[in-house]
């Protein structure tokens, strides 16, 4: 296929908070211009603008993406929304890169924003509606149930404990006490912490799961001529892949996603990467809940089946280890503004694969990373691939 | 993250500064009220489920019976080839023991909700319900489960004509 | 019966909704703007000097440039009818006995969506300046309803 480079030159985030008296406009609009302002560039250099926002639900508006365009920088511009449930973080990139990788544009603002505590009083009971309504949501079921009996079944299958899987938690968490817009940061958090908060839906407990948040984040990508005159660091995106499974979740296997394997080989393969776990340097799989990133890595291929916890325990995805996962702090620690934290780990590679991550900074001088997220009725997984060669 | 930003925008409110009056806000509710079409298949379902028994459709093509039935299978695209008669019972797959409601209020008898591998479907192939008649401590992946109906005059073409599934020791009716 | 047959025994629709209940903030700018409204009844806007634009209702930013914008100014209480509709239904699709006048009155860059009052149906204009009539002040709450409506201007 003959497609242009891309390569990802600037990004800008706001602060994950718990309710932010900002309106969804005003943070995309921080995150927007903080974006442009990392690489210098004006939003007359903009040619398109790809604007990412979950359910409308969230926050209240309907046409979300209209409503959110002017602090998205999309005056006057080629506008569009993509929206994939929580896949959306990672999609929106995507589109930004096929909108310049087809030679359409040479440059192009990536905004993803989310206000959820607009939902009140509980944002979680917005996901009522993203069940069917005529066979499932008669009998009121919340968001909960699906995570946790999808959990449920991982830990059969192999055998997995809530202590295993609570390590993830901590992990994150620890690691996001060194991010400066994370919400539920704490150096000191221990397993016990996460066993012995609150069960929400067995065997999910409330440090098990990420916490709902306001937020906003954004990328600037250009071609490759427009890159190198920006920055001598362009961080160039390798591989992209998405997927999708049965929106009859409950006729589907749950204990492995498919659909991540499937998105996850469409972008190894245009990335050249024949042996995952050894070219991949840092991970950023989508953790709305702990389990997740281990259900996510085994999907990525980058660990066996099962066995994800046990890289865990091994010290392998800890920040020094040997392949990092969610140096960030993930969204168990920097918080889940849906399509927001999506993008928040897109911009997370790029700062690690810069050299610009502060006390988050991976050691080694990581070469390759891939983020991912993951959404709708559990059945999208939506994959990046980033790195510091074109 | 660069050297450039020293600090991120956004201002984290607390519950206390929207009671106190300390910001401007305003509360508003969405009216969207919906008449869902049920379709052909979904139609069926529901109709079956009045009757009192379960329906599933069988794709010839993909050797599949999956529930809900559906008109087309989305696997080999063709038209699903006919509606089965399922039995109402099955095992639990997976559940989960919830303690919240669907809007976030804590209960503490929790809900059971489960998907259950419908018998007669092809495996995997389930429905999420609740389980009632059961000890929470009790409940396990793999336990057999039989639908406990709303009497007929009750029924109204529901998914909710289900009270929920109990478990069965296989032999007893 | 074939499987894409209706069930003529099936019911034909299933009836809900969508339980959606917001709490929104009125925002940085929104802040200053509702409550210049409340405390002083005034209309404040924000101006960007790199575009010459006036935005009213103000803005933090400048959709344009992206700049901050934090030059506020008041902008006064005048505007002029930009268009205007008559709505003899009200939103449940029910008859009015009067019909709502409701204008977008143009104010420097931008302006307000509100409803005209104190003036026969038959004499409102495009074009036709009007003032803004503020609730007294012990009835405002910072909302854009601490506008009555807009009337004529009288001179």
């Amino acid at each position: 296929m003959a497609m242009r480079k891309v390569a990802v030159v600037g990004a800008g985030m706001t602060k994950f908070v718990r309710r932010a008296q900002e309106t969804g406009k005003e943070l995309a609009w921080h995150a927007s211009r903080m974006a442009l302002e990392s690489c210098e560039m004006t939003l007359d250099d903009i040619e398109a603008v790809c604007l990412g926002t979950a359910p409308d639900s969230f926050d209240g508006v309907h046409m979300k993406a209209e409503y959110l365009s002017d602090g998205a920088g999309a005056w006057g511009k080629p506008f569009m929304r993509s929206y994939v449930g929580g896949g959306t973080g990672v999609f929106t990139p995507i589109q930004g890169w096929y909108h310049v990788a087809s030679g359409l544009f040479d440059a192009v603002l990536v905004v993803c924003e989310e206000k959820m505590s607009s939902y009140y009083p509980h944002g979680q009971a917005a996901f009522m509606t993203i069940f069917d309504h005529t066979t499932e949501r008669p009998l009121k079921p919340n968001l909960l149930w699906i995570f946790a009996m999808e959990m449920n079944r991982y830990m059969h299958t192999y055998g997995i404990s809530k202590k295993d899987i609570a390590q993830v938690a901590v992990k994150n968490k620890r690691n996001a006490a060194d991010h400066p817009c994370a919400l539920l940061g704490d150096p000191e958090i221990t397993v016990e912490d996460v066993l012995n908060s609150e069960v929400l839906a067995w065997p999910v407990n409330r440090l098990d799961v990420s916490p709902v948040s306001d937020g906003a984040v954004a990328l600037v990508l250009a071609a490759e001529h427009v890159a190198k005159r920006i920055t001598d660091k362009p961080v160039w995106i390798q591989g992209v892949g998405w997927n999708l499974d049965t929106a009859y979740w409950t006729n589907r296997e749950l204990a492995y996603p498919r659909y991540v394997e499937y998105a996850a080989r469409m972008a190894y393969e245009m990335a050249g990467i024949k042996e995952p776990r050894k070219e991949i340097h840092i991970v950023e799989p989508y953790d709305p809940f702990d389990y997740k990133e281990c259900h996510h890595l085994e999907g990525l291929l980058l660990a066996d089946r099962g066995q994800a916890p046990q890289l865990l325990a091994d010290g392998v995805t800890l920040r020094d280890g040997a392949m990092p996962v969610c140096p960030s702090g993930g969204l168990l620690g920097v918080g889940n503004p849906i399509a927001a934290a999506g993008l928040m780990k897109v911009a997370e590679l790029y700062w690690q694969l810069r050299g610009e991550a502060g006390a988050r900074q991976v050691p080694g001088q990581p070469k390759r990373g891939l983020a991912q997220a993951w959404g709708d009725l559990m059945q999208v997984g939506t994959v990046i691939i980033l790195g510091t060669n074109p | 993250m660069t050297n450039k930003f020293k600090e991120f925008p956004g201002t984290p409110l607390s519950e206390g500064d929207f009671k106190e009056g300390k910001i401007l806000f305003y509360h508003d509710q969405m009216k969207a009220d919906f008449a869902w079409d049920t379709g052909v298949a979904i139609g069926s379902y529901l109709a079956a489920l009045k009757e009192g028994y379960l329906l599933g459709g069988y794709c010839q093509t993909c050797r599949k019976t999956v529930i809900p039935p559906r008109t087309v299978c989305e696997w080999c695209f063709r038209p699903m080839d006919s509606y089965v008669r399922l039995e109402d019972t099955g095992t639990v797959n997976t559940f989960s023991l919830c303690y919240v409601t669907w809007d976030v209020k804590r209960i503490k008898e929790p809900e059971l909700p489960a998907v259950i591998e419908i018998d007669g479907a092809s495996p995997l192939h389930g429905i999420m319900h609740k389980l009632g008649e059961v000890d929470p401590e009790d409940v396990h992946i793999g336990m057999r489960v039989r639908a406990v109906w709303k009497p007929p005059d009750e029924r109204e073409g529901a998914i909710t004509d289900i009270l929920y599934f109990k478990p069965f020791k296989e032999g007893e009716s | 019966m074939s499987l894409l047959e209706r069930n003529p025994q099936a019911p034909n629709a299933w009836l809900g909704d969508l339980p959606v209940t917001s709490r929104y903030t009125a925002g940085i700018a929104g802040e200053k703007f509702f409550r210049a409204m409340k405390d002083e009844g005034k209309i404040l806007g924000t101006f960007c000097e790199n575009c010459d634009i006036t935005y009213i209702p103000g803005r933090i930013f400048c959709e344009r440039c992206m700049a901050e914008l934090d030059h506020w100014q008041d902008v006064g209480t005048i505007g002029e009818i930009y268009t205007f509709t008559l709505l003899f239904e009200n939103l449940d699709g029910t008859q009015r006995e009067e019909p709502l006048a409701v204008a977008f009155i143009r104010m420097g860059d931008g302006g307000l969506i509100h409803q005209l009052g104190e003036v026969d149906l038959e004499d409102i204009s495009i074009g036709m300046p009007v003032e803004a009539v503020f609730k007294p002040k012990s009835k405002r709450q910072g909302s854009i309803l601490d506008i009555q409506y807009f009337r004529p201007l009288t001179e």
